[in-house]
């Protein structure tokens, strides 16, 4: 087994910190994108539920690397040239990655927090509304933080799995972990050092996030101060 | 009726109709209710009186007819309804206490979130009323480690935070257990004592009976009779009203 040199870790840190804000980029966009889902889909409107469902169909139904690859070789095609050129200049690949990994765990985020505002019975909404609280304050201070309570153990699961989805970008060229573990693997053929070191990266991504999410559990949980006593 | 009635009366229903659908669960209610009197409501199930409590803050919209409401017409276009909810407290069946707040947070939320008052005031009042439902030492306990009547005090003393001028409670104690039906009924009483403005539905015919300043017996969306608990105990031969006091009779 042979040691990296400084360069080659260093190459693999920047890689790192590539995925981590690709992760954050496209995490925030899909989470703000599923809000915008949520009251479309909760509108009287069939136009706009019927748009709502076949978003979330595509996004469920299509491999996301074809997603990614459609994005960044498909979408340009209808941009004028100009347009084109100047994205492929300014670091196109990182945008097109972003937008569909953000726009394939929306579709998953929506229904997450979907479900977890169904679960919140309507007799909360009622019981606010009787102490004269407006739709949008009883929504704000009764129901959303109900719901988000209950969703939240699955939207930690879909964080993690868009953390791991970001290495999908190496396939059109972001130069995150994954793209840079092969290259100096392709470079040295330090197969197993490069691997092993990438591994404990993405272990320790995915860990720092397990843990913020029972932090944020344990932190809402209904009996912390009961159990405090 | 007469004008000096309507202005004494804090709620009143005027030729009141409303429905479900194509369903009438309300048909032409009129009554008064004068400031500091305890109303019971009762009826076999399906009768209207959950629908009637309900139009009274706006839970539920009517079709025809008017509700004054402390000098507002609750159904009005231009009322404002979520200000006039602060004016009555309502008591749900399932007292519909918020879980993720504590105690003390469920009775202070509405009056520092929606009325804005100072933080210390509310606390040290939602502590009287905390205290006075003899709930004090479970102000930071969450409702799901309160048995079912220690809960519906807690959302009576949430009720009773906005200082509202009338209380309306809509089966306070049948989810409840026998043996905690009693202590909720208490906090009503002493409530009831002090002069509140209550309008109960409720099947403990020993609390009509004992602070009822008048019953209110519905029928199919209708107002059967609206008398004395004395007369309605004793006097009144009404088929439907002899059948509801033995099936109650029967169930107890
Ligand atoms: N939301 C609703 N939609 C349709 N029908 C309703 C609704 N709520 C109540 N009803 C009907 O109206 C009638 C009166 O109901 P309710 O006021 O709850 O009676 P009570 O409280 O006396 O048992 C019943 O027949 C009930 O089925
Ligand atoms: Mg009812």
């Amino acid at each position: 087994m042979d040691l990296l040199t400084a360069d080659q870790f260093q190459q693999l840190l920047w890689g790192m910190r590539t995925t981590i804000i690709l992760f954050a980029v496209s995490w925030v966009m899909a989470f703000a994108l599923a809000l915008v889902l949520v009251v479309v889909r909760a509108t009287e409107y069939r136009l706009c539920r019927w748009f709502v469902d076949g978003f979330v169909a595509y996004h469920r139904n299509v491999p996301l690397l074809v997603q990614v690859m459609f994005w960044y070789f498909g979408m340009p095609e209808l941009l004028p040239e100009n347009v084109r050129f100047w994205l492929y200049d300014h670091n196109a690949e990182f945008s097109f990655a972003a937008i569909a990994l953000a726009l394939g765990s929306s579709a998953y985020v929506a229904e997450d927090i979907r479900s977890g505002l169904r679960a919140i019975p309507n007799t909360q909404f009622e019981a606010a509304s009787s102490l004269g609280c407006s739709y949008l304050q009883s929504m704000r201070y009764i129901v959303v933080p109900q719901a988000l309570r209950i969703s939240l153990p699955p939207l930690v699961s879909r964080a993690l799995l868009l953390f791991k989805n970001t290495s999908i970008a190496m396939a059109i060229g972001v130069a995150e972990l994954t793209y840079r573990t092969r290259e100096i693997e392709n470079m040295t053929f330090k197969t197993f050092t490069v691997f092993g070191i990438a591994t404990v990266l993405y272990l320790i991504g995915t860990f720092t996030l397990m843990a913020f999410g029972s932090w944020l559990e344990n932190r809402t949980r209904l009996d912390r101060k009961a159990a405090a006593k | 009726m007469n004008a000096t009635v309507r202005d004494a009366a804090i709620v009143s229903f005027d030729n009141v109709s409303k429905w479900y659908g194509e369903y009438r669960a309300l048909e032409n209610i009129s009554i008064d209710i004068p400031k500091g009197q305890v109303v019971v409501v009762c009826g076999p199930s399906g009768s209207g009186k959950s629908t009637l409590i309900r139009t009274v803050n706006g839970l539920e919209p009517i079709q025809e007819g008017r509700i004054i409401l402390d000098g507002t017409d609750v159904h009005a276009r231009k009322t404002d309804l979520n200000q006039l909810r602060q004016k009555v407290g309502f008591v749900f069946q399932h007292f519909n206490l918020f879980p993720h707040m504590s105690v003390l947070d469920n009775v202070t939320f509405a009056p520092i979130k929606i009325q804005k008052k100072p933080k210390d005031e509310a606390r040290d009042f939602a502590r009287k009323l905390l205290d006075r439902v003899g709930l004090a030492e479970k102000a930071d306990t969450f409702p799901g480690f309160l048995s079912g009547g220690q809960q519906q005090r807690v959302a009576i003393a949430r009720a009773l935070a906005l200082r509202p001028p009338v209380i309306l409670f809509d089966e306070p104690t049948s989810a409840l257990d026998p043996e905690m039906v009693g202590e909720v009924l208490l906090v009503m009483k002493s409530l009831a004592s002090e002069g509140m403005t209550m309008v109960c539905v409720t099947h403990e015919m020993g609390f009509a009976r004992e602070v009822g300043d008048r019953i209110v017996f519905m029928d199919q969306g209708k107002v059967i009779l609206d008398d004395t608990p004395d007369q309605f105990f004793s006097k009144s031969d009404h088929p439907r009203v002899q059948r509801f006091l033995a099936d109650i009779r029967r169930e107890a």
